[in-house]
């Protein structure tokens, strides 16, 4: 699969999920059971993505920088910072520690 | 009427900033500008995006098929949004084309917290294409400026990534059955990375989800919440 070819499936894929909900009768919003997987699936893959992210190397697991950023970037989310300061500052702290050399 | 196109715009801006980090990682992980910017326009909705350049980041050429599955499963709550705004839109195809493109996290939260269908609509197509807009325009500014930057990681951007990810999923955290998947997802994930190709931990993951939502261990009856507007 080339870049190019896994970018506009993708990109299809996600578009024609957005249109089907256009589609489909409305009553179906009525079963429960669909939205509750629909919304713990979104949860699901999001925490995945940031375990991945902060710890994963290839396929290792590796204890660097990014796990003192991500903790920062956790305890601004708890201060209800915006999304750019939270995403700013995590880059800011793994920058500073490597720069300094406390981690890799 | 005001307060709907503060708070619209309010939305857009705040969400367009972020696009900046979206094209800076999409280069970082190994795209080019033009398929950052294909991203944006075509796909345009950003927990997809993020999956896509963070699992092509991770595992690289033999990740695309799981970095396309990732992107399609964090898609599929759009396809909740469009039948909850789809009554509220109206008729005629291309209005009804235009508003499945622009229908999102923010262009949903901000049209149903609003009192009336009018208001709804407004909210809607304001949220919606503001964001459209700004977000494919910083998307661009964000992949040059990525392109000019060298090695990634000396400025952060792999952490950057993960923090990301964190703040996407951060408001989803409000119920318990959402931590504990939350929590479970995390942990396999981990876990599988030394086991599986890169990619692939992220959609076994994806499992945990589909069993507690089916048998809705942990869960309340009670209708799911779209995301709060950033």
């Amino acid at each position: 699969m080339s870049v190019w070819s896994a970018v506009l499936l993708a990109a299809c894929i996600c578009a024609a999920l957005k249109a089907f909900g256009y589609l489909i009768p409305a009553h179906l919003l009525e079963a429960e059971r669909p939205a509750r997987i629909s919304d713990l699936l979104t949860v699901a893959l999001l925490a995945a993505l940031v375990a991945v992210q902060s710890l994963g190397a290839g396929q290792a697991i590796l204890v660097d920088a990014r796990v003192p950023a991500v903790l920062v970037a956790a305890g601004l989310l708890w201060m209800r910072q915006s999304f750019l300061v939270v995403v700013v500052a995590a880059a800011a702290v793994a920058a500073l520690l490597r720069l300094v050399g406390w981690a890799a | 009427m005001r307060e709907v196109w503060r708070e619209g715009l309010g939305v857009a801006i705040a969400t367009s900033a972020y696009g900046i980090s979206f094209g800076a990682l999409a280069v970082a992980s190994g795209l080019d500008v033009w398929q950052t910017c294909v991203l944006s326009l075509l796909m345009f909705t950003g927990g997809s995006q993020f999956a896509f350049i963070g699992v092509l980041g991770a595992g690289g050429i033999a990740a695309l098929p799981s970095a396309v599955a990732s992107a399609a499963l964090l898609g599929v709550r759009n396809l909740a949004y469009g039948m909850r705004m789809s009554p509220i839109i109206g008729t005629g195809f291309w209005r009804r084309t235009a508003a499945a493109q622009v229908t999102i996290d923010e262009s949903t939260a901000v049209a149903i917290s609003q009192p009336s269908p009018q208001l709804s609509r407004l909210g809607f197509w304001i949220t919606g294409l503001g964001v459209f807009v700004g977000w494919n325009l910083t998307t661009l500014a964000g992949a040059l400026l990525g392109d000019v930057l060298g090695d990634p990681k000396a400025w952060g951007l792999d952490a950057a990534a993960a923090a990301a990810f964190l703040a996407l999923l951060w408001p989803r955290l409000k119920q318990r059955q959402a931590v504990v998947v939350g929590v479970a997802a995390a942990v396999v994930a981990a876990a599988l990375t030394p086991m599986l190709m890169p990619g692939l931990p992220v959609l076994v993951a994806a499992v945990v989800a589909i069993v507690v939502g089916w048998f809705n261990w942990l869960g309340r009856n009670e209708a799911p919440a779209v995301e709060e507007a950033k």
